[in-house]
């Protein structure tokens, strides 16, 4: 049964398993675990990196393709969410057309750009991805009227989501383990619950003879287009996939947040987290989607105030303090990547699965 | 001479043919300025507009070549190609501070040997740290595209970051050298002056360049090189020193860019490099990969379009610029001037 | 007669997961044409391949005029007096016949006596000096290709099938040109699959099957037996023609 649910690709090493279990007993009980407004945003947004990184994963880790756009499919689900919001009767109703609306926008955008660009070289495709996510990056603060511009858009999701609802007064006293019973903590669960479903999906099709056939063109692209694959069909069809779930999963950040915009759903940094995360964890393996979501996540939100700190330590040193500044945080994260490319490209669970 | 005349059909043959299609994109460049002068209302505007684009083209040129040769030549793709501007647009411009006093006097002759001496600067350094880019963070992952886009990636946002470390977050505002500001009133358009010269530097290295490459032996090597590395190693040539001397040379290109992009934005920051990326890309991918002759026409024609499209409907600038791109990829997959490479 | 002036010892080569040259040992004596002979996919075209360091030998040794030349990088073995003529011809298109030729003068300017007996070699140079060697018809890019090598004096030219696909005039035309740089002493070492003019041109010969060499001797002793063609390349040379 589990191993079903699993599409029979066990994480192969016992660590590895065990970390795995922990981070989805911490993620499944986080609300109860750790109650507080800030620790229960965390796993909330590492529900939805795991998902998106897992959906990066299929196109780099699988189908050898990097993709600059990744977030601006994120973005596409969750300005999706955002517009549906604010211009329909606000329901659940908003939020299905707006994550399925904003789901197939990225999906058809992917196949256009793959269109383009995969016919002739898949390096094309890192290319015209980081054009075009740039072009609507800067379309999107342009069309302010439309998107909010920089400042983004605030919408109402449906009540049942919000704090402001209440439920389980009479059976059990509004209260389960000392925790409020109301809309957010629904909100957790819808996000928790999506991301866990589509992330087994995917698992499903990496370990379906579609996704072989992925890894066969990623190892050797001419002699599988020699044996009969059609390439481009292949790769074209991961990346709208990719695309689709990525927009799945802005429109579960977009749910939760009930806010968008360009920093939060269109940046480049998030693509520079994205590629981290999935170099960290391991690219190829989708359970290295969870490990480097996890780290990373917690890291950002810990680790910051360490630089903080340590910068302030060393105040009076030159250039010291400002190297180790919270805001230079992305120079170390560049060090990390280029490192973890080169010694360390199997990443977290390769490593693991390498020590069984 | 018996076998000669009897081959010679084949080579006519091939010729007409041959002669006519890489001609075709130059002739793009006039028809864009003609549809401009067709769709701009005044003559005037047009001519200020198209010596605007023609600037704005052949500073993307200088940025851009060294990207198209180092990969036509190895089959190497830096991302990271950017971050050369940057560094160049900052190291120029401190030099250019430095030398207020030159800047500010309203003499020609010490404003161009400011602008030298800054040009020369950036291209110095960042020709310098070009090598050691090649070095640590291109030369261990050559032959492994992923690896060389994630890694040069990776490199871009660290040197970014060093360069907010070293002159500060803040944008830095810069005033061209006086004789250099304003205008110069040409049948009734005015014609900036920086924009002129601009044309000019951009001209003057595209025809530098492309001496280099047809009349010395080393320009013969890269053209070679490109078409097939392993043929020349195999005629005595070390290929390896020669990119690594393409990549400087390119890097160093890209900083002198940076310099001049810097100028005419009149503001750098540490991601304009990352920024511009985005239009060289769309340039030596419309010019073909690894072609410097496609990258100079791709260069003019992304120029002149944002310029005519930003006069006539402002929002659509950048959008333009992407469906240019379709529009060349739809009309010839590997850019307009395809580069032949051995099997 | 003096040391051979190329020996392979034992030379095994991968490409990719596949094992191509399992042990080739073979030489080539000094001032003579070798031929390399063998069936396709035998291991031929990696045999010079590896010769010129653009693969690299997983084991044994590549001696040339008395020093192992296994691990130098491909420019260096060039330029120690190796030409090259691989089997696609390598011929830059984008460049001219001209440049092409300049750019294969590693050491200077062209010698005009060299230039002059090349062109009375393949007569089509001269008249396609100044075109785009991509415009050359098969026959005339081959002999691009071998007027390249022949440019300047080498010690030793590895040549991969210079007669494949082209006319029998043109085939005489390069026989003879491969003859006349043999008599100015250079040592060839020549793959070739056209059997007649392996026979005309070849003093010693040697026979490669799978990865390895199954007989070499001289070129007489083969062209002479009929059985001996029959048993080493299956078929017979004969119906090759």
């Amino acid at each position: 049964m589990l191993m079903k649910l699993l599409s029979g690709d066990a994480p192969r090493s016992r660590v590895l398993t065990v970390i795995l279990m922990a981070i989805l007993f911490c993620l499944a009980f986080a609300p109860f675990l750790f109650p507080g407004v800030r620790s229960v945003d965390t796993a909330a947004r590492i529900c939805v990196f795991i998902l998106l990184v897992a959906s990066y994963d299929l196109i780099l880790g699988y189908g050898g393709i990097v993709s600059f756009a990744h977030t601006m499919f994120f973005g596409m689900g969750a300005y999706g969410v955002a517009l549906a919001c604010t211009h329909m009767e606000r329901g659940f109703g908003a939020l299905i057309v707006g994550a399925s609306g904003g789901a197939i926008l990225a999906a058809l955008i992917a196949f256009l750009i793959g269109l383009f660009s995969l016919r002739v070289r898949a390096i094309f495709f890192a290319m015209i991805t980081l054009a075009v996510a740039s072009a609507v990056a800067v379309l999107v603060s342009q069309l302010s009227g439309l998107t909010g511009g920089e400042d983004g858009l605030t919408y109402k999701i449906p009540r049942e989501l919000t704090p402001a609802f209440r439920f389980g007064k009479e059976t059990f006293g509004g209260e389960i383990l000392g925790v409020k019973t109301n809309g957010r903590l629904l909100a957790y669960y819808v996000v928790f619950t999506g991301a866990l479903v589509l992330f087994l999906l995917l698992l499903r099709i990496v370990n379906s003879p579609f996704g072989r056939v992925l890894q066969a063109i990623r190892e050797n692209d001419f002699r599988a287009e020699a044996v009969g694959y059609r390439v481009i069909s292949y790769r074209t069809a991961a990346t709208c996939i990719s695309a689709a779930v990525a927009a799945l999963a802005g429109a579960l950040y977009a749910i939760w947040l009930r806010y968008v915009g360009p920093d939060t759903a269109l940046s480049f940094e998030i693509m520079v987290d994205i590629l981290l995360m999935v170099v960290i964890g391991g690219m190829g393996t989708m359970y290295g989607a969870v490990i480097g979501a996890t780290l990373f996540v917690v890291a950002q939100n810990y680790l910051q105030g360490l630089m903080g700190a340590a910068s302030s330590a060393v105040e009076g040193v030159p250039i010291l303090p400002d190297l180790l500044s919270a805001d230079r945080w992305l120079l170390w994260l560049g060090l990390l990547f280029i490192l973890s490319v080169y010694f360390f490209p199997t990443g977290v669970v390769g490593r693991l699965r390498d020590g069984k | 001479m018996s076998a000669a005349p009897e081959h010679a059909p084949t080579m006519a043959r091939a010729n007409l043919a041959e002669r006519i299609a890489p001609w075709l994109p130059m002739l793009l460049v006039p028809l864009v300025m003609l549809t401009g002068l067709i769709l701009i209302p005044s003559g005037s505007s047009w001519l200020t507009l198209t010596v605007s684009g023609l600037a704005m083209g052949m500073m993307i040129f200088i940025m851009a070549s060294g990207m198209t040769l180092v990969f036509g030549l190895m089959d190497v793709i830096n991302f990271g190609h950017g971050v050369f501007i940057s560094v160049g647009a900052f190291v120029g411009v401190s030099v250019l501070l430095m030398l207020a006093g030159m800047t500010a006097a309203p003499s020609l002759f010490l404003n161009l040997l400011a602008m030298l001496l800054a040009i020369i600067a950036a291209a110095l350094a960042t020709g310098a740290l070009g090598w050691a880019f090649e070095r640590v963070i291109v030369k261990p992952v050559y032959g492994a595209h992923l690896k060389q886009i994630l890694v040069t990636m990776g490199g871009l946002i660290v040197v970014e970051q060093l360069i907010i470390v070293l002159w500060g977050p803040e944008e830095i505002y810069i005033l061209r050298p006086e004789a250099l500001k304003g205008a110069v009133t040409f049948a009734g358009a005015a014609l900036e002056k920086y924009r002129l010269v601009a044309v000019a530097v951009g001209l003057a290295l595209f025809l530098t360049m492309r001496f280099v490459l047809r009349r010395t032996k080393i320009g013969l090597i890269v053209r070679a090189g490109v078409e097939n590395g392993e043929m020349v190693e195999a005629l005595g040539y070390r290929l390896r020193l020669v990119f690594i001397g393409v990549f400087v040379a390119g890097s160093a290109l890209a900083g002198l860019g940076g310099v001049m992009w810097g100028l005419y934005q009149e503001v750098i920051t540490a991601h304009m490099g990352q920024q511009m990326m985005i239009l060289i890309f769309i340039v030596v991918i419309i010019g073909g990969l690894g072609s410097v002759e496609g990258c100079f026409i791709g260069a003019l024609l992304v120029g002149l379009l944002q310029n005519y499209v930003a006069f006539l409907e402002p929002k659509a600038a950048l959008i333009s610029n992407i469906g240019l791109m379709v529009a060349i990829l739809m009309w010839r997959p590997q850019g307009m001037i395809p580069v032949v490479k051995a099997k | 007669m003096s040391d051979p002036i190329l020996t392979l010892q034992g030379v095994y080569t991968d490409i990719a997961q596949y094992h191509i040259l399992q042990g080739v040992d073979l030489q080539v004596p000094r001032g003579e044409v070798t031929m390399l002979l063998g069936r396709n996919g035998v291991g031929k075209t990696t045999t010079l391949r590896t010769i010129m360091g653009h693969w690299r030998a997983k084991a044994g040794k590549v001696m040339f005029d008395g020093r192992d030349i296994a691990a130098l990088p491909t420019p260096a073995i060039a330029r120690m007096g190796v030409g090259f003529v691989p089997e696609n011809m390598g011929i830059f298109s984008d460049l001219t016949v001209e440049e092409n030729m300049v750019l294969a003068a590693v050491s200077g300017p062209i010698d005009a006596g060299r230039l002059d007996w090349i062109f009375a070699a393949f007569p089509p140079l001269k008249t396609f000096w100044k075109s785009h060697a991509g415009n050359l018809s098969g026959g005339q890019k081959q002999m691009l290709s071998i007027a390249r090598a022949m440019v300047e004096e080498r010690q030793l030219y590895l040549i991969d099938e210079p007669t494949k696909g082209l006319a029998p005039a043109i085939i005489s035309t390069m026989a003879r040109a491969l003859r006349e740089l043999k008599q100015q002493g250079a040592s060839i070492l020549l793959v070739e699959q056209n059997f007649s003019v392996a026979k005309a041109l070849g003093d010693s010969c040697v026979v490669m099957d799978d990865g390895r060499v199954s007989w070499s001797g001289a070129m007489a002793e083969l062209a002479a037996s009929a059985e001996l063609q029959e048993r080493l390349m299956g078929l017979s040379m004969e119906a090759h023609q």
